[in-house]
């Protein structure tokens, strides 16, 4: 089966920014504990007009623009969310009406909460060796301030909205590899439609365990298939979900923290969002060479979790 | 085990200073650990020990010699 490389990404957030110290007037909380507590700074939060479906459109377009793809060009579609606008039709279908993609691919939603974007990278793959396309357009976005309870300070402090965007072509050569797992469990939980508000409830020490014993396994897991070492690596992309947990598995697998990708500072964690988020961050500040080998790992809601190596074709890509 | 062998696993999991840590002290008031850092304190005791701590058995080790007993109850 063909790899996959990733050659553009693109990403969109809400115009409306909220501190720690906004949030502290709404929950009994504040600044230093949240940053010391997390490594969250601020969040963004969409606001009238802006929605999960809006997010992913913005996202999408860049990525594609970034690509100097036509839409026509694309083979298949899919978004990673568990926050979508509408049970039907999917944000992924949303996308395609808004960019005119073409109506004879694959287009749908994938929900693993925040290891939504790798398992629709995945899926993305095996569609594009079954049906014989070469560019899939992936995202991931979310607007999880729609199932906050905002009265819970334990949880409500801990998210945002965003959306990222990738294009991954098929090619011969790319070396891809990835690793996905789950294990059901309700311990991070959020209602689907119904007559009660859906929130999302999170057993915070079970998670935080589950967490750091995921991501390295899944670094070791993807290290051990490819027999590549850490050395090998350009950049670690984890889930952003909380700075402490990035921080123990650094400690545990006595790995070079600068090759640990944050940004969870300024976003807070965007679930199925927060890779490509990471991914086109690396992007936009110039830190992504041709070539650079990107492992990324998520963990989340399912439980599901998974490692996927990717290479970054990019710039090369752009001037072949 | 020795409370001073205790004492390093505490202070590189809960990043706390060494002087802090007596056999009277509270994990969460004197030490200022949360309950993520207690589950970091957990895993590096059953790491360092080769032993499960169970979360109910955790949940009552308030200081620093609840914890010593423990191990020293439950370790060979």
């Amino acid at each position: 089966m063909n790899g996959l490389q990733l050659i553009s990404t693109g990403s969109a957030l809400p115009r409306r920014s909220v501190s720690n110290e906004e949030l502290a007037q709404m929950v009994d909380t504040d600044d230093a504990w949240i940053t010391s507590r997390t490594g969250i700074q601020q969040r963004y939060f969409c606001s009238e007009g802006e929605s999960a479906v809006s997010l992913a459109i913005a996202a999408a377009s860049e990525a594609l623009r970034n690509a100097q793809l036509t839409p026509q060009e694309v083979d298949c579609c899919i978004c990673a969310t568990v926050s979508g606008d509408f049970a039907t039709p999917s944000v992924a279908c949303m996308v395609q009406a808004a960019l005119g993609l073409r109506e004879d691919i694959p287009v749908l939603d994938v929900n693993a909460a925040c290891t939504g974007f790798l398992y629709a990278a995945s899926v993305a793959r095996g569609l594009l060796c079954g049906n014989g396309g070469r560019y899939a357009l992936v995202i991931g976005c979310e607007q999880l301030s729609r199932i906050l309870d905002m009265t819970d300070r334990t949880t409500c402090i801990l998210f945002g909205d965003g959306a990222g965007a990738g294009v991954l072509e098929s090619t011969q050569e790319s070396l891809y590899a990835d690793l996905l797992g789950a294990r059901g469990s309700q311990a991070i939980c959020a209602a689907g439609p119904g007559s009660q508000p859906s929130h999302i409830q999170m057993e915070g020490r079970a998670v935080f365990r589950f967490a750091v014993e995921a991501i390295p396994r899944c670094i070791e897991g993807i290290l051990a298939k490819t027999g590549l070492t850490l050395d090998d690596i350009d950049w670690v992309v984890c889930h952003q979900a909380n700075e402490r947990i990035i921080d123990h598995c650094i400690k545990k697998l006595s790995a070079p923290a600068e090759k640990f990708y944050k940004n969870m500072s300024r976003y807070g964690n965007t679930s199925a969002a927060s890779i490509p988020l990471a991914l086109d961050g690396l992007r936009q500040s110039g830190q992504l060479r041709p070539g650079m080998r990107l492992l990324c790992v998520g963990f989340g809601g399912g439980l599901t979790w998974a490692g996927t190596l990717l290479t970054w074709k990019g710039d090369s890509h752009e001037t072949a | 085990m020795e409370l001073n062998e205790l004492k390093k696993i505490i202070v590189e999991a809960l990043g706390c200073e060494e002087e802090k840590v007596t056999l009277e002290a509270s994990l969460m008031e004197d030490l200022e650990a949360d309950s993520l850092d207690i589950v970091e304190l957990q895993m590096s005791l059953e790491d360092e020990c080769s032993l499960t701590i169970a979360d109910e058995e955790l949940r009552q080790m308030k200081t620093v010699g609840d914890i010593l007993t423990y191990l020293n109850t439950h370790t060979a």
